[in-house]
């Protein structure tokens, strides 16, 4: 999402308006300001398209400006095109404030939590709202509590493979199209569209519901996505990985998974390879990488061999 | 890659039997076939994909495909899109 409107703002958290404007600004940014140092008179680096927030700090040295200097750094903050201002702790804000903002149509609201936790819910909700998306090809899965993309040309197995899975015990989240968000900057979640959550088409038997066939413990609703497994036909000339030591990074929305790319060949087990890459990566992000290991034994052997 | 802009007309969108039909047309062509709105991009060989991506009448789609035969797959593609599906 793009923008949201203040009125949304003020539904979600329950706000109160404190003076007489009309509630049509749109917010556009997901950061929050505490203009401190601006109403001390700094306006440099001032970024007034985010919400301002007015906590028992800003408040106290407002209530202890003299009136010119107080109208006339209010005249200034209140004269930038600021979508609204919240005011915490419930907090009675100086006569000036609101007659300024109804002069300059900026609304101002309040809230009766604490500054701190205000902010807090604030950010986390806007961070959700303004989360970059894009929707990808492949079937997300959690395996062993690691959420795996799986990805591949149509036909290659991903169904079939999620199908597999959901019966060794693991989960599925999404099939065919997996909804990625990035939230909090670097993590990726992934949902699937509400028309095809808990689905799974299979060649040959059609569309499957999943949560009916095996229970609610076989769906999750969202994952994060910690790995993607690539599927791709077997390539007698292609090279694979065969000692797993360069992790291979891809990037979605700026933010980079490590990729394991598997070929797939009739009669080979892919829901076992699958579920060892899940364990693998658990392993390795506890600290501990087998094909290190095993190179650090070979070189100590060669080592001691040549002393 | 080529890619082509379409207008889906059909009255009730890309619902289950047009997808199905998109997805046999597809599957037609080596090409990696993608059908794109606004920022979701969906396999056009996959009949879960097209219906999740919840196209309804009157919305413009992109018909996107890289391979050998990637001019003669979204030809194809939008063909069968404009056609209304003969509903």
């Amino acid at each position: 999402m793009d923008q949201i409107s203040v009125e949304k703002i003020i539904d979600k958290f329950g706000l109160k308006q404190l003076n007489q404007t009309p509630i049509k600004n749109q917010i556009t940014v997901s950061d929050i300001k505490r203009p401190g140092i601006e109403l001390a008179g700094f306006f440099d680096y001032f970024t007034p398209e985010r919400i301002q927030i007015l906590g028992r700090t800003e408040i106290s040295f407002l209530t202890e400006l003299p009136l010119e200097l107080l109208e006339e750094r209010l005249n200034k903050f209140l004269g930038y095109q600021i979508p609204c201002v919240i005011i915490t702790r419930g907090l009675e804000p100086v006569e000036k404030l609101i007659e300024i903002s109804e002069k300059n149509n900026i609304p101002i609201l309040s809230t009766d939590s604490s500054t701190t936790s205000f902010i807090s819910c604030l950010t986390t909700y806007l961070e959700e709202t303004f989360a970059p998306q894009v929707t990808r090809h492949g079937v997300l899965v959690e395996i062993y509590g690691v959420g795996v993309l799986i990805k591949g040309s149509s036909g290659i197995g991903k169904s079939e493979s999620a199908l597999d899975l959901v019966k060794r015990g693991h989960r599925l989240i999404a099939d065919d199209a997996v909804i990625i968000k990035r939230v909090m900057r670097s993590k990726l979640v992934g949902t699937s569209p509400e028309i095809s959550k808990h689905h799974l088409e299979l060649r040959g038997l059609g569309i499957i519901n999943v949560k009916t066939l095996f229970g609610a413990g076989a769906v999750r609703e969202a994952q994060n996505i910690d790995l993607i497994i690539q599927l791709e036909k077997w390539d007698q000339q292609k090279n694979y990985d065969r000692l797993g030591l360069d992790d291979e990074m891809v990037e979605i929305l700026e933010v980079t998974v490590p990729r394991v790319v598997i070929p797939v060949k009739p009669g080979r087990n892919l829901a076992m390879v699958m579920e060892v890459a899940a364990m693998n990566f658990r392993l390795k992000s506890t600290g501990y990488n087998a094909a290190k290991e095993f190179t650090k034994r070979l070189e100590n052997e060669l080592k001691d061999k040549n002393s | 890659m080529t890619e082509q802009q379409v207008m889906v007309t059909s009255s009730a969108g890309l619902h289950a039997r047009p997808a199905s039909l998109i997805v046999q047309e597809a599957n037609n062509y080596q090409s990696e076939i993608k059908l794109a709105k606004d920022n979701n991009e969906v396999n056009a060989k996959s009949i879960m994909g097209i219906m999740g991506l919840g196209v309804s009448q009157q919305t413009e789609i992109t018909v996107k495909a890289e391979g050998e035969d990637e001019e003669e797959a979204v030809a194809a593609v939008v063909k069968l899109i404009e056609s209304g599906f003969d509903e």
